[in-house]
């Protein structure tokens, strides 16, 4: 039976677990280790709650440079280039405190990518808030825009892509993903396996301040509720000048061969970068916390081993090397210190002056947090709640216009002009030119397109196919651009694993994950879990974000979503069969229920296949994925992006058997809008629809045929900004 | 021609500027503490926040070592660019008349525009030749900027339009920050030193949307006496 104190409940470890440090130490824990076993032990740091699940996950690929377990993934793109990337989750942070939050966010996930060696060329971003009409999230999407932009744009990385989604049960729990893409030379790539006994650990960048103490045990690893006003001071502030100076040294550093290894500081600070080096490298590590360079000189040994402050490095150094890595830190201004050594004891020892404060085995304080089971169990029926913004008996031109100005379909160009998308000079495809972003990898000769996609409403519907959906978007948005998927990175937002409902959602979302990437053959290179995404109200949508990175040969060879051309024949192709179940016209009328039909994976896949062939070979003049609001919504879309209206038959569709609601305004996976030379769009196996005419939109279906303006259109479509 | 491009802690798009440089000529880096600018026939101050702009957008890099060399440089008829962030530091340095001010939306904005370039009552001929050799009479380029809402006093703007120094201005109605008279760089009264808020490095290729960066570029190299 345990004898500690509640102390380890305040920290969040149960009973059980607290027990078990004690078995695996011999003795009782102090204050510095037992806030250091706290934060390692946490669901944030340990994945206690997932990592079983996540084992189901295929990883491997020809392509595969670096998998899961490393900073970030990697990919090959060819003449001895990699790119790096990965999505990470800053929920919990950016509901306290949205712009230091998504600031910091952004900030700790491209930390990770340049801790490979690889330097960040972009960012993307999946954001998730409540209904627009709260002043709370008005507050939280205007301060995480605002913070994603200030430390992408100041530190010098495009942000090339991303969604925001707006829903009832993100308004007490938002969600701010963000993902970053890196390239390296794959010879000057790094791992974060400590190695070498003898050699110096090296704590570079920003010096240790009180800043996010507690942030992924307090925060990260429990739900939000009252008194979270109390936990500002968990959330780090971000410092993005001193980030770009710790970056270019880094690359500096790693260009020249002086690291053995190289891990950034994030949750968990210290405790967590220096167990993950010693466990990786399965040796020791002795610190000496009097040699960290200090904010407040006052601050004890435990608060300095948990300090979440940002913009801080840790490197293993040859001890010959040392001066010349000191050296080119001094170059960039940025700070450093030996403040440790690596040792074959297997012990993690933390010393201040040379005196013993801390000491635990590395195993059992990386690897030694038991791992739990979930109890899922299905929910009967729709969980959530159901809420009509739109009128009854409304026409189809009207409805048109209320999905396009509902904030989750409508243009987010009041958010994406707030980042910098072109620094870097590699930006082929800008936010809303295509269905995904384009970058050009001269290094390599080639391209590549990054995507990132998630849609939780419908995987609350059904968390397997809705998740199949998310991975299929990305794949579609990538095919619609002429790429060719290389690998996958996701961010699980869920709920309560430890309730049965949020259990049962990851629990079929992971298989979900797990079967898209295998029938399309794409390898999950890294991830992140963010788990207990709770507020008063219960949990949030299940969330899997899923960034999807792949390879064009050629950056000219691409293709937007906008019509290009009058008199361009427009075409439908792919297995898509709209239903209105899950869809946003479902949400706008409160008729949101349990349920998805089960996407054909393969059929997508030789669809997105048919696609991509025919953008590289030039044969397309626009090619744009079917997805939130369905075929007309898709319609208006690029005919706005071109100022091109069109005119359609959705006959097509009605004799597949849609009603004429549904093939105007269904979802569902599968579908691309293409616009091209008709014999080019007959010959690929598409539906011939109509074709790209004046300025108006005009669309045959049934008793629901209307003609809109191109004008109207528009207004709706860009109403996002007037709200602000 | 052979381009310098400055480089200051915080820079951001000093690569991108080199490139474009590459284009028309040899270019390389100049980093912040350098005082020898021997061999560069024009210098570029890049886009980017110097020293983290935390202060005030280029009230930090206008003490540099480097920017202390371009005043020189300047003032013996050598040619500079300013972009962005390089603009405002021109101005913090007194080498290019005005201030910029946070944008009138109090938003960073990212966007493509276009610009009209005006070579001036009676400025520098040779920069009246490139500038009007274009058959389309605006550059298409973008501006990325919290900070570039240009300011003057009424009388300074007066002058400045008088002595043909407004060498770019936002097309009409597209304005995306609130600066004065629509200005989007302006020109010191010898023409040698140019500075402006859009981005001329991010318009030098076609696959970029546009290669009309290159004009600005030319344009300046084309009004500065070789040093």
């Amino acid at each position: 039976m345990s004898v500690g104190t509640a102390r380890h409940r305040e920290l969040g470890l149960t009973d059980a677990e607290f027990d078990l440090i004690v078995e695996k130490l011999g003795r009782e824990p102090n204050d510095v280790e037992l806030a250091m076993f706290s934060l390692l032990w946490s669901e944030h740091c340990a994945y206690k709650h997932s990592r079983k699940l996540l084992r189901r996950l295929p990883t491997e690929g020809e392509r595969v440079v670096m998998g899961p377990g490393e900073n970030a993934g990697a990919v090959d793109v060819g003449n001895g280039y990699a790119v790096a990337f990965k999505v990470e989750s800053h929920n919990h942070p950016s509901a306290v405190e949205p712009f230091q939050g998504a600031a910091t966010g952004v900030g700790g996930i491209l930390r990770d990518v340049f801790a490979l060696g690889a330097r960040p060329i972009a960012i993307l971003d999946s954001l998730r808030f409540g209904e627009l009409d709260s002043v709370r999230s008005r507050h939280l999407l205007d301060g995480a825009v605002r913070g994603i932009g200030h430390y992408g744009n100041s530190i010098g990385v495009p942000t090339v892509g991303g969604e925001i989604y707006f829903e009832a049960p993100y308004e007490h729990n938002c969600l701010v993903n963000a993902m970053c893409v890196g390239l390296a030379k794959t010879e000057d790539m790094v791992r974060a396996a400590a190695a070498g006994v003898g050699n110096a650990v090296v704590l570079m960048g920003a010096s240790t301040g009180r800043d996010g103490i507690g942030g992924a045990s307090v925060l990260a690893s429990a739900e939000l509720g009252e008194g979270d006003e109390a936990k500002r001071p968990t959330v780090q502030i971000g410092d993005p000048f001193e980030q770009s100076k710790v970056l270019e040294c880094c690359l500096e550093l790693l260009g020249k061969g002086l690291l053995v290894s190289l891990q950034d500081l994030g949750a968990a600070g210290l405790t967590s970068s220096a167990g993950e080096m010693a466990s990786a490298g399965g040796v020791g590590i002795d610190l000496d916390v009097a040699r960290v360079p200090l904010r407040e000189a006052d601050m004890e040994p435990f608060e300095i081993m948990v300090s979440e402050s940002q913009e801080r490095m840790l490197a293993v150094v040859e001890p010959a090397k040392v001066a010349e890595v000191l050296a080119v830190c001094d170059k960039w201004q940025t700070g450093s210190a030996e403040i440790g050594v690596v040792t074959d004891s297997g012990q993690i020892r933390i010393l201040r002056d040379g005196e013993l404060v801390g000491e635990m085995p590395v195993e059992a304080l990386v690897d030694g947090c038991p791992l739990y089971d979930l109890e899922p169990a299905a929910p009967e029926g729709w969980i959530y709640g159901n809420r009509r913004t739109l009128v009854e008996d409304v026409s189809a031109e009207d409805t048109l216009l209320a999905l396009l100005a509902s904030p989750s379909v409508a243009s987010k160009r009041w958010a994406f002009e707030q980042y910098d998308c072109l620094v870097g000079s590699r930006t082929v495809r800008r936010p809303e030119g295509g269905d995904a972003a384009v970058l050009r990898i001269p290094e390599a000769g080639s391209a590549i397109a990054v995507s990132i996609d998630g849609n939780g409403r419908r995987v609350a519907c059904d968390p397997y196919a809705g998740t199949v959906e998310a991975v299929l978007e990305c794949a579609q948005n990538l095919a619609c651009v002429g790429a060719e998927p290389l690998g996958l990175t996701n961010c699980l937002n869920f709920g309560n694993p430890e309730k049965p409902a949020p259990a049962w959602q990851l629990d079929r979302a992971v298989s979900g994950l797990a079967g898209a990437c295998e029938a399309l053959g794409v390898p999950v290179v890294g991830g992140n879990v963010s788990l207990y995404n709770e507020g008063p109200e219960g949990p949030i949508y299940p969330t899997p974000v899923v960034g999807m990175v792949g390879e064009l040969p050629d950056p000219a060879a691409t293709c937007g979503s906008a019509f290009v051309r009058e008199g361009d024949a427009i075409g439908l192709l792919g297995p898509f069969e709209p239903t209105l179940a899950g869809s946003e016209l479902a949400k706008l009328r409160g008729e949101l229920a349990a349920g998805l039909a089960q996407p054909d994976v393969a059929a997508v896949a030789a669809a997105c296949e048919t696609v991509r062939a025919a953008v590289r070979a030039g044969r397309l003049s626009s090619a744009h994925d079917v997805s939130d609001g369905g075929l007309a919504c898709a319609l208006a879309e690029s005919a706005i992006g071109a100022g091109l209206g069109a005119r359609v038959d959705l006959q097509p569709l009605r004799e597949r058997g849609c009603s004429p609601e549904e093939a105007l305004f269904g979802e569902g996976s599968g579908g691309f809008l293409l616009s091209g030379d008709r014999d080019a769009l007959e010959a690929l196996g598409a539906t011939y629809l109509g074709e790209v005419a004046g300025t108006t939109l005009e669309i045959a279906a049934g008793d629901r045929s209307f003609t809109v303006g191109l004008d109207a259109l528009e207004s709706a479509w860009r109403s996002l900004g007037e709200r602000f | 021609m052979r381009w310098g491009v400055l480089q200051f802690p915080g820079s951001c798009d000093e690569r991108d500027a080199l490139h474009a440089c590459s284009l028309l000529g040899q270019a390389r880096l100049v980093w912040h503490e350098e005082r020898d600018l021997a061999g560069i026939d024009a210098i570029v101050v890049p886009g980017g926040f110097s020293y983290g702009d935390y202060l005030r957008a280029g009230a930090i890099a206008r003490f540099s070592p480097a920017m202390e060399a371009v005043a020189e440089f300047a003032a013996a008829g050598g040619p500079v660019l300013g972009i962005c962030n390089g603009f405002q530091v021109l101005c913090e340095a007194g080498l290019l008349p005005g201030a910029l001010l946070l944008n009138e939306s109090r938003r960073f904005t990212c966007r493509q525009l276009d610009l009209v370039p005006d070579p001036g009552v009676d400025g520098p001929k040779s920069e009246a030749e490139v500038l009007n050799s274009a058959h389309r009479p605006t550059l298409s380029i973008p501006a990325k900027h919290g900070e570039g809402r240009y300011w003057a006093p009424d009388e300074v703007l007066d002058a400045l339009e008088a002595n043909g120094q407004v060498a770019y201005r936002y097309a009409r109605g597209q304005n995306p920050n609130g600066s004065a008279r629509d200005i989007a760089g302006v020109r010191n009264e010898a023409g040698n030193v140019v500075g402006l808020m859009p981005h001329p490095e991010h318009a030098v290729d076609p696959l970029s949307g546009s290669t009309d960066g290159l004009k600005v570029f030319e344009a300046v190299a084309a009004a500065g006496a070789p040093a």
